[in-house]
């Protein structure tokens, strides 16, 4: 499945293109440039999630089992869906579904399917609860945090860092807080919503910048592409952006990707205060929603993971050309009812 | 001071700075100093150059340059 024109057929998640959109468009779209046949199944969770209904970009859609359900469900869902589809290769793009398809990987590989994730050890090393410790064991600069399993732990944040604090969901959503009232309110909503721990951090003050990777598992990013928040939605999410690139960044990058071996995907949330310092904010482990901005500088990352996942040796990338802007845009895409009462009743369409 | 070599100018005096994704628009005239600066030229000889085209006075075009070399180290334009 070396050549571009044979035919690829590649499963997905992250069809969600809302207003905190998933990755799997992005993705699809910096598939479909690289592989102009290739077949795109779309895994969803939710039968609202626009990817479904966007039959040009995605030209069949399964419903899957969340990710809260027994893991031999999904292994079963994705057997069955293979039999349908002769599945080569299955992209998940959630962070709360990772550690299911890793678990099913071997098993996946065993049918014919192949992966290219972290380990359960590296998602762990990454997630949230753990990333200040990581930092510190690895000389990467992390805000302080504390790790809350009920309302009183805002008391030992506030003896530990002063207000304004970020309280953040366990998987998604973070809000800012300026007064204990917001922080409660913050922690009761976040825990309710992805469950426990709350994340209390430390404030960081200065430019966002995100960093989409793609590492080889045997310490090294072989694709770096940094982008500058231009608009910055309600939730945090960047709508415009652009290009950039410096030394200090990729360096990051890098350091981040030895540390842990990373195997695939992955982006780094950073701010960059007013004394230059770095900090990494978080660590995602997967592609994010800007992805193709990766191709438009000239890296396009998740044709690389499909050469990656096929054993491909990748020739050395270009350094990613700076000043490409996205300026994101919502639609209305407008579907008859019986499409929706397909999906709904029959779990594909 | 020179302008750092990375940073992205355009006739129109569009300025990009690909290192922070900092952008910033200057009028016509700064345009074409910035045209002179990423040729090479150094202070002195644009100084001349924009007292031969233009009536201004060279002790306001002096307390004007510093202005504007300020505002490039501010921006983190210039190489130290």
């Amino acid at each position: 499945m070396d050549d571009n024109t044979e035919i690829l057929t590649v499963a997905l998640t992250g069809l969600n293109a809302t207003d905190n959109p998933g990755p799997g468009l992005g993705v699809i779209r910096a598939l479909r440039e690289e592989y102009p046949k290739i077949r795109i199944i779309g895994l969803s969770y939710d039968s609202l999630e626009p990817g479904i209904y966007l039959h040009n970009w995605v030209d069949k859609t399964y419903q899957i089992p969340y990710p809260t359900a027994e893991v031999g469900l999904l292994l079963d869902r994705i057997k069955y869906i293979h039999d349908k589809e002769n599945i080569n290769i299955i992209i998940p793009n959630f962070d709360s579904e990772l550690y299911n398809f890793i678990k099913i990987a071997p098993e996946l590989t065993g049918i014919g399917i192949q992966t290219f994730l972290p380990t359960h050890q590296q998602l762990e090393a990454r997630d949230k609860a753990n990333l200040y410790k990581f930092g510190e064991m690895h000389g990467l600069n992390v805000p302080t945090d504390i790790i809350a399993y009920s309302a009183e732990d805002i008391k030992k944040a506030e003896e530990k860092f002063s207000y304004p604090m970020v309280v953040k969901g366990k998987y998604y959503d973070a809000y800012v807080a300026h007064t204990p009232d917001q922080a409660q309110k913050s922690f009761y909503y976040l825990s309710a919503q992805w469950g426990f721990p709350v994340i209390i951090q430390q404030f960081i003050k200065g430019t966002e910048i995100n960093i989409s990777c793609l590492a080889d598992g045997g310490g090294k990013a072989i694709s770096i592409v940094c982008m500058r928040k231009l608009y910055i939605t309600e939730k945090g999410k960047a709508w415009a952006g652009v290009t950039i690139d410096s030394e200090d960044l990729t360096e990051l990058a890098q350091k981040f990707a030895r540390a842990t071996n990373w195997r695939g995907s992955f982006e780094l949330e950073v701010m960059r205060d007013a004394n230059e310092q770095l900090f990494i904010m978080e660590v995602n482990p997967r592609f994010p929603a800007w992805i193709y901005l990766t191709v438009a500088a000239g890296q396009n990352q998740p044709a690389m993971l499909i050469k990656l996942t096929q054993k491909i040796s990748l020739p050395p990338v270009p350094a990613p050309t700076t000043g490409k802007m996205f300026v994101r845009y919502a639609w209305d895409h407008i579907v008859d009812v019986s499409e929706f009462q397909q999906l709904t009743a029959f779990g594909e369409l | 001071m020179k302008l750092r070599k990375n940073i992205a100018t355009s006739e129109n005096g569009f300025i990009f700075n690909p290192a922070t994704g900092d952008s910033y628009s200057g009028n016509a005239i700064a345009a074409e100093i910035l045209s002179m600066m990423k040729n090479g030229q150094i202070a002195e000889e644009i100084k001349a150059t924009i007292l031969e085209k233009y009536d201004a006075e060279p002790n306001q075009l002096d307390k004007d340059w510093e202005d504007w070399m300020l505002q490039l180290k501010q921006a983190n334009l210039l190489d130290e």
